[in-house]
């Protein structure tokens, strides 16, 4: 796991050319330096931003809800007036098949799906859930696990032990089984999840959200309770031990800015994960659920068009597929930047 | 059955009610009147030709298998389609393509008896010399025991709750001696039931009441489906592979218009591949149908349209019912105009794209399907002044109608399960065009038909999405069960009123086209035809379309012929 930093302002044997600069600032500057992760840092800003402006292309360019169904409506196809779905030629005349890709980006740029939505409109909006979830699903998964690990590593003793147990109990399920059996329960019945007085629908994008922080919790837990086993017998905090500073104090004030790094190491790579297993949710169904779209429910809208209107799955597979390589690329970055022992190890 | 996704159906299709004559058609009649009465003659080709058509294994390829085989128990037109050929009943429809299968003809008994004591007994006289494929000699005490499985063994026990006896069954015990006294010496069958059923004789001739053994358990056999008498029997089945059927070594045709001589001499049902690859292995001759038809993507519909499989596909007609009931105990569609409303606006166009295009689903406003007792065609919601036919939606009439309920803004949930999430998608934005703050609550699919279906639930849900298939043609197979008020059941997951829907009035024409069915079935027809158009005017559902059904087979097949009620004939394919 990530090793220890050293703490903000503590002495260190830096070379004189670095004296006087926080590990913050070379880390940053070891960041910068990296030049595969800022491209993959601004590749990441990029898709972000362009799902940002899902609203704005959905209505001063492609003029559309990429929303409603429009099982009927039309498009222009090379200066032409087209019905968005087609019915099936031959003597049965069997299906009905959706307009392909126009690549003009004011008339259906990637081409309608099965219900005469926008698909490159969708893709977009569908970004915009795919990342929202991914990102909080992954800060609050890093946040949870981080306050149970200073509690259970700083604590220890029988907090620690039922806190890892429960955490151990978690991780022994297989991940995607777990989440597929919690989402089934609770995106697919008709109350959601209501606990007292928390009721979040099916339809909140708050349910796959948390789901997926939840499974993730152990994940984090681990390697920042073991940095928390380690920072808290250190010198400095036996100093302010010494010197009567309470716990909370200890915590949050000398062992949280120790452990943060770990924490930021891992949340570009959690956020990659979690992307990942909106995606697979909502590729079976059970995790974003109508009128919400995402990419996983996107390409489950084009499975069934995989051979005539491949565009459908192909775009959000690519968007997914962009975004997590540019987050774990970044996410290596950032560990060689704030754990540069660890790059030693590898390139050594 | 098994075109209702999962558990649909299966658990509430018929409860308790008070079922008149069954009112088949005229000219259903008519048609069918050579083969009525027969005993023995065939109505297949002649026997030179049968022989010829006779041999090699039939292999259908289906995603997933049709779960227990008890027959007791299973409610499935997969399985029913097998057991037609395994199994016999007192009486069966007549096994042959087109509407002429819609008539029923004596299997096990000589003859279709005439109800006697007001309609309240049946005297079947059994036919002699005819043994299970187990070699055990078939007697009337089998059927017995048979109707007794039906109680004792967990399934739809509502068919036949009308015998006397029957009330007092359960999965505990029962005793039906009173209700179905069998006379081995004599062999006879005697029904006694506590009021006239005019469909009896029609749920005796489901697989339900197919005779097994009276040595078979009175519990769940689970996956060994007990000998029958047809010319086929179970080999094996193992729901995660196949299921087989071989040649039955003591058949023998008695009345092949019940039970004609099967032709290829063993039929293989393989699980487990997908849909897509199914249709890949039928075009490659590696197999020869396609079970799925109604799931095939569409992507390889489009395909199928290739004149190279001309003549490899079968489409058909369905007598079933696509639509959406609307709840009529909460607002906005307790109120009759809001109910109009939405089916002034619902765009029916857009449901048959999603329902596969023209060629399979045809968009309908009423309850009865075309080609089915009582059906005239009434279409109010339309666009137009042709009511005979819906054309286009009618938004500014629809706004209208809103506007003077006094529901406009409302928030409306759509409810489906979630294969079907593209229909209420669709909904939700036929709702919306009309001034409704539309939502969608999409639920799995063994939860959302238990869900709609319970009273305790009215108040969370609108408009929710549902399927009817018949079980056999009687109009009061759609109107009385799934709109008639003896089938609301408060705080029951099987209460197929989803709708809640009840005019006294229009019950009162309900009972009395069932009463009439009785003796004069061109007028109960008339009537069925009249409550059609009421339910309709009265709109508790927005009835979008009725199905049709894609058979795909191998170009090797031949002799493809439907049958309205058990659909694709297995065993009279034959395999070149």
């Amino acid at each position: 796991m990530a090793a220890v930093l050293e703490q903000p302002g503590t002495a260190a044997t830096h070379g004189p050319e670095i004296t006087g600069r926080s590990p913050w600032a070379l880390a940053a500057r070891q960041l910068w330096r990296n030049r595969i992760a800022m491209a993959s840092l601004v590749l990441f800003l990029l898709i972000v931003a362009v799902c940002l402006a899902a609203p704005l292309y959905a209505h001063y360019v492609a003029h559309d809800n990429p929303f409603a169904t429009n099982l009927t409506g039309t498009t222009i196809v090379n200066g032409k007036r087209v019905p968005l779905l087609q019915q099936g030629g031959g003597v049965l005349r069997l299906g009905e098949t959706p307009v392909g890709p126009t690549w003009d980006l004011r008339h259906y740029f990637l081409g309608a799906d099965s219900l005469g939505r926008d698909v490159a409109g969708r893709v977009l909006y569908g970004g915009r859930t795919s990342l929202e979830i991914g990102i909080g699903s992954a800060v609050i998964c890093c946040a949870i696990a981080t306050v149970i690990a200073l509690v259970a590593g700083f604590i220890g003793g029988i907090t620690d032990s039922l806190l890892s147990r429960i955490m151990d109990v978690i991780w022994a399920f297989p991940v995607y089984l777990l989440a597929i059996s919690i989402s089934t329960v609770l995106l697919t019945a008709p109350n959601g999840l209501q606990v007292g007085p928390l009721h979040l629908v099916a339809t909140s994008l708050w349910l796959p959200t948390l789901i997926i922080a939840f499974i993730y919790v152990p994940y984090v837990y681990r390697p920042v309770r073991g940095q928390v086993l380690s920072v808290a017998r250190r010198e400095f905090a036996e100093a302010a031990i010494a010197q009567g500073a309470s716990n909370l104090r200890l915590i949050f004030s000398d062992i949280l800015p120790n452990v943060v790094s770990v924490v930021i190491v891992l949340l570009p790579l959690m956020i990659a994960t979690t992307i990942l297993t909106e995606s697979a949710l909502s590729f079976l169904s059970i995790g974003v659920q109508p009128p919400n779209a995402s990419w996983g429910t996107i390409i489950n809208d084009g499975q069934d068009l995989l051979y005539t209107r491949p565009w459908v799955a192909i775009a959000p597979g690519i968007m997914i597929v962009l975004t997590v390589l540019a987050l774990n690329v970044l996410g290596d970055g950032v560990r060689d930047a704030l754990d540069p022992r660890a790059k030693l190890r590898v390139e050594g | 059955m098994k075109y209702i996704p999962a558990t649909a159906a299966i658990t509430a299709r018929h409860r308790a009610r008070s079922l008149h004559k069954l009112a088949a058609g005229a000219a259903v009649a008519a048609l069918a009147v050579t083969a009525a009465a027969c005993g023995g003659s065939s109505q297949s080709s002649g026997p030179s030709q049968a022989a010829a058509h006779k041999g090699g294994t039939f292999t259908i390829l289906a995603n997933a298998a049709f779960g227990v085989a008890d027959p007791a128990q299973n409610y499935t037109l997969e399985e029913w389609q097998l057991l037609i050929d395994t199994h016999d009943g007192l009486v069966q429809w007549l096994r042959v393509g087109g509407v002429s299968g819609t008539k029923l003809v004596p299997d096990l008994a000589t003859s279709i008896p005439t109800p006697t004591d007001g309609g309240k007994t049946y005297l079947f006289h059994i036919r002699r010399g005819i043994k299970f494929s187990n070699g055990q000699v078939l007697k009337p005490s089998d059927f017995v025991r048979t109707l007794e499985r039906q109680f004792t063994v967990p399934g739809p026990t509502s068919f036949y709750s009308g015998i006397v006896g029957a009330s007092k069954c359960s999965t505990k015990g029962c005793d039906l001696s009173q209700g179905v006294v069998a006379n081995d010496t004599s062999y006879t069958l005697t029904f006694h039931l506590t009021a006239p059923d005019p469909e009896f004789l029609d749920k005796l001739g489901l697989p339900f009441a197919y005779v097994v053994p009276a040595s078979t358990s009175l519990k769940l056999t689970g996956n060994n489906v007990p000998p029958g008498t047809g010319p086929y029997m179970w080999q094996s089945y193992d729901p995660n592979k196949q299921a087989v059927l071989v040649r039955n070594p003591f058949f023998h045709v008695w009345n092949a218009a019940a039970q004609p001589p099967g032709n290829p001499n063993e039929i293989i049902e393989k699980y487990g591949l997908t849909v897509s690859d199914e249709v890949t292995a039928v075009e490659n001759g590696q197999a020869d149908e396609v079970f799925d038809g109604d799931v095939i993507p569409a992507d390889r519909l489009n395909e199928l349209n290739s004149p190279k499989f001309a003549s490899q596909v079968h489409v058909n007609p369905l007598t079933a019912d696509w639509y959406f009931a609307l709840n009529t105990k909460v607002p906005p569609f307790n109120n009759v105009l809001a109910r109009q409303a939405i089916n002034y606006a619902a765009n029916r166009t857009a449901y048959v794209k999603i329902g596969g295009g023209p060629s399979l689903a045809v968009p309908t406003c009423q309850i009865l399907p075309p080609n089915f007792p009582g059906y005239k065609p009434y279409c109010p919601y339309t666009a137009g002044t042709n009511h005979t036919k819906w054309t286009a939606p009618d938004l500014a009439k629809a706004r209208q109608l809103v506007q003077q309920s006094h529901t406009a803004g409302m928030k409306v949930v759509v409810n489906t399960d979630i294969p079907d999430k593209a229909l209420g998608e669709q909904m939700v934005s036929d709702l919306n065009a009309i001034g409704y703050k539309a939502s969608l609550q999409a639920l799995s699919g063994s939860i959302q038909y238990p869900f709609v279906q319970n009273s305790n639930n009215i108040g969370k849900w609108n408009v929710a999405w549902s399927a009817w298939y018949q079980d056999y043609p009687a109009p009061s197979d759609f109107l009385n069960v799934l709109l008639g008020c003896g089938s609301i059941h408060p705080r029951s997951d099987a209460s197929p009123n989803i709708a809640e829907f009840c005019a006294p009035s229009i019950q009162a024409q309900m009972n009395h086209a069932e009463g009439l069915g009785e003796t004069n079935p061109a007028a109960a027809n008339s009537l069925w035809a009249v409550v059609d158009h009421e339910v309709t005017n009265q709109a508790p559902w927005v009835d979008l379309y009725n199905p049709k059904q894609i058979d795909f087979l191998s170009s090797q097949v031949h002799g493809y012929q439907w049958n309205p009620q058990w659909y694709i004939l297995i065993d009279q394919l034959w395999v070149k």
